[in-house]
């Protein structure tokens, strides 16, 4: 038994999938004889983290601050072993700007892109360069804010007259947004999840398929009904398998510890391109790594359990674990 | 260590499994990004001018103690019993008080008590609508009223406000266009003053039409008056029930079913609201309510009953207009002094909202995510609408916080506004007007609420978004 402390809720824009992945991750806590003690990320977290004497924690927090590095960081100086990716993995993934330089560079097919600031708008004239990225990137283009890890903020860009209100939208969340071609085809996810002896392995691939909308949209995921989620995916062997090998290689290379959830798009063509990579998926009953576990023939609980098994392995934190 | 065992964990098969035991009206009840970002403005930090929250810090502890012991010494064992499904006696005596004060007389016969207004609500939706009927509201109208509406598989259609209220000519051709298409309205949902969220009172004349073209069209009215004796200048207006009680013989008809609250003028934490309704309707929403709670709570009734007895509801109540009036002034001075001339507000007479405009390109649910982050917090417009308007508008409280917190919450939406204001113009090359570190070199507060005042008319008309702005996702959750 563990006294194990549950990171939840916080102030990200993703607060109430987090506060329900954290409801259940306490469930299958208790159910497996631990003592889950549920912590509610604000300004006293370090003193809770100290007063609580937990264990070892688990971060069941979803966008800034649980997803990019920053709680990891602070787990570490306080010496709490803790689930999931450490501070550079987050760091790297969280941002899907750094996210992408980093898997083009490592040859890994992503979405062709071009990524300003918003500074670059207001005081170097980028608006000026925006006919020419329209031109390479063709209609639709798909706007994100760079640092956003739910589908808040993305808009679809049909036409040139949208891109500059789709760039205020995407700027309200992030200093820093990305312009990108968009990808006909098949949405796909693949989550990674170590198994006993310390190896990522690839579960079913699953493929969301929205039921009512062009573009399905940040509600359609946490409800029932209005997002279809195959899981297994209905691919032949060799596209299951290059999405699987594909999306190790990204868990690989970014570094990534316990699990995660690389997102990828399956084209026309029959091409694979990685869109991103959660360092911390979610674990709602809808989300898509447990029901990619449960085809695996993988629990909730046993997931629950991995995990704390590799924080527990990997030990608090500290130099160690920024070597590894 | 096993608090709740034995419970096999819920997977996505299992929600599945549940998914198709749900009734078809619960497709229209959505969880929405905009209660995922509300759910932040909860968070301590934040200024919040989102919510619709009375001020229930200035209640003396002490009244409310002793109200509960005389509700205890006197009350003890029909308190804590079940009640009539209509409500006591005694806290309908107070309703009749409430409602002379604003000029309507009535029965207490005619009133059904209810948890709270909002219940009205469901059970007019209850008992008059069948999926796919049609309800007529304001265009924006109350965001709490749209997922009731929802919920029963209404058709809602919305009619245009400008400063006078709705728009009664606007009313008449798309109940004409209805008729033309054999439909007919089961009632047309109204807050004809200090209208939440517009902030507009429904002018006289517009009242007096209203009233005729129900009795002409035999159509139900649902008046909604949370904040009516929350009038901080100007005179008061007859409600349409009053007006209709002028104009009809004692054996004609009626038309309009009146949903009232102690929310606003004591406390919403007592959950206590009535209607008044024409004696058929009051029938099927009795026996609406029976379904649903029996009775609302008798000792929230003792309370509000004793409350009223004891006479200090009228000093309370001044008090409250005193304070919010205050606020209100607070709010309209920040907007004048930190709101640039893009934007356009109402200027509410009373109750607890008003409206802003912002230009077309600003979406206000992305922009309260960037306000958040400023901690400060509204309600986006879109929630106000079914049909996707409202994109670019807000929705202001100036009841639950303080002066000071009002000013420092507007500055700091100003600021963000501001900021993305200069964004759109350097994006389309239109000239930008650089956004102002200093509140101080904003227009004077006077000229801007002239302008404002000026255009007033126009605030509420909001054109239709086109479908290519709807937010949307490639789809990536945690």
């Amino acid at each position: 038994m563990s006294r194990v402390a549950v990171l939840k809720g916080g102030r990200s824009l993703e607060r109430q999938v987090s506060l329900k992945s954290g409801a259940r991750v306490e469930d299958a806590l208790d159910r497996l004889g631990h003592e889950p003690i549920p912590i509610d990320v604000g300004a006293d977290l370090v003193a809770r983290l100290r007063d609580e004497r937990a264990e070892v924690a688990f971060v069941a927090l979803h966008g800034r601050d649980g997803e990019d590095g920053t709680v990891q960081e602070l787990l570490e100086l306080v010496g709490i072993p803790y689930t999931g990716s450490g501070v550079s993995a987050c760091v790297r993934s969280a941002d899907k700007v750094l996210a992408k330089h980093t898997m083009l560079d490592a040859g890994i097919p992503t979405p062709e892109f071009y990524s300003f600031t918003e500074t670059a708008f207001s005081e170097l004239g980028a608006a000026d360069a925006l006919p020419a990225i329209e031109e390479r990137l063709d209609f639709p283009i798909v706007v994100k804010p760079a640092g956003q890890g739910s589908a808040l903020g993305i808009r679809f860009a049909r036409s040139a007259g949208d891109v500059p209100a789709a760039l205020v939208a995407a700027f309200s969340y992030d200093r820093k947004v990305l312009l990108e071609r968009h990808i006909t085809g098949r949405d796909l996810a693949v989550s990674v999840i170590d198994d006993p002896g310390g190896q990522p392995q690839a579960l079913p691939v699953v493929e969301a398929v929205p039921q009512e909308e062009e573009f399905y949209d940040f509600e359609a995921r946490y409800e029932i009904g209005r997002t279809r989620f195959i899981c297994p995916a209905d691919l032949d062997a060799a596209a299951t398998d290059g999405a699987q090998e594909m999306s190790l290689a990204v868990y690989r290379l970014f570094g990534c510890f316990g699990f995660a959830r690389v997102d990828l798009m399956h084209d026309e063509g029959g091409d694979l391109q990685v869109l991103e990579v959660n360092p911390i998926p979610g674990l709602t009953e809808t989300s898509l790594l447990p029901q990619a576990a449960e085809a695996a023939g993988l629990g909730f609980d046993e997931v629950v359990e991995r995990l704390l098994a590799r924080a527990r392995e990997r030990g608090p934190a500290g130099a160690g674990v920024r070597e590894g | 260590m096993n608090r709740r065992s034995g419970q096999a964990p819920s997977g996505a098969r299992d929600l599945e499994r549940y998914a198709g035991l749900f009734a078809r009206r619960t497709r229209s009840m959505k969880s929405s990004a905009m209660r995922d970002l509300m759910a932040i403005t909860e968070r301590p930090e934040v200024i919040s001018l989102a919510g619709g929250l009375p001020d229930t810090s200035t209640f003396p502890p002490d009244s409310y103690a002793a109200l509960m012991a005389q509700v205890a010494s006197e009350s003890c064992a029909r308190a804590l019993q079940y009640g009539p499904t209509e409500g006591l006696a005694a806290v309908k005596r107070s309703v009749v008080q409430v409602m002379t004060e604003e000029g309507t007389p009535v029965d207490p016969d005619d009133v059904l008590m209810t948890t709270g207004g909002q219940q009205v609500i469901d059970l007019v939706c209850k008992a008059l609508i069948d999926p796919g009927d049609v309800i007529v509201a304001e265009a924006p109208t109350y965001p709490g009223a749209i997922p009731a509406f929802l919920a029963y598989e209404a058709d809602v259609v919305q009619i245009a406000m400008d400063s006078d209220g709705m728009r009664i000519d606007e009313l008449e051709q798309t109940l004409d266009r209805l008729e033309e298409q054999g439909r007919r309205p089961k009632f047309i949902y109204t807050i004809p003053t200090f209208q939440n969220p517009g902030g507009v009172t429904m002018s006289l004349p517009r009242r007096q039409r209203l009233v005729a073209l129900a009795q002409e069209r035999e159509l139900l009215v649902l008046e909604d008056n949370p904040y009516g004796l929350l009038r901080y200048e100007g005179e008061a207006l007859p409600t349409l029930r009053a007006l209709e009680q002028g104009t009809i013989a004692r054996e004609e008809a009626s038309f309009v079913i009146y949903l009232g609250t102690f929310s606003k003028i004591l406390s919403p934490g007592a959950r206590l609201g009535w209607t008044v309704a024409p004696r058929p309707v009051l029938e099927k929403l009795n026996v609406g309510k029976a379904s649903t709670d029996l009775c609302s709570s008798p000792m929230t009734q003792y309370f509000v009953a004793a409350y009223f007895d004891s006479g200090q509801w009228g000093p309370y109540l001044r008090s409250l207009r005193s304070i919010y009036r205050r606020r209100r002034d607070a709010m309209l001075d920040a907007l004048a002094e930190h709101f640039g001339p893009e934007l356009e507000w109402t200027r509410p007479q009373g109750g607890l909202f008003l409206w802003v405009n912002l230009p077309h390109y600003i979406d206000t649910t992305d922009l309260l995510a960037r306000a958040l982050g400023e901690n400060v917090a509204f309600v986006p417009g879109a929630s106000a609408y079914v049909d996707g308007r409202g994109g670019s508008a807000m929705r202001l409280n100036f009841s639950g916080v303080t002066e000071e917190r009002i000013h420092e919450g507007v500055r700091r939406i100003g600021q963000v506004v501001r900021e993305q204001i200069f964004l759109y113009g350097t994006l389309t090359g239109q000239r930008p007007v650089a956004p102002r570190a200093d509140p101080a070199d904003e227009p004077a507060g006077e000229a801007a609420r002239r302008q404002a005042g000026a255009r007033l008319a126009d605030v509420l008309h909001l054109p239709r978004r086109p479908a290519s702005d709807r937010r949307a996702g490639t789809g990536e959750d945690g």
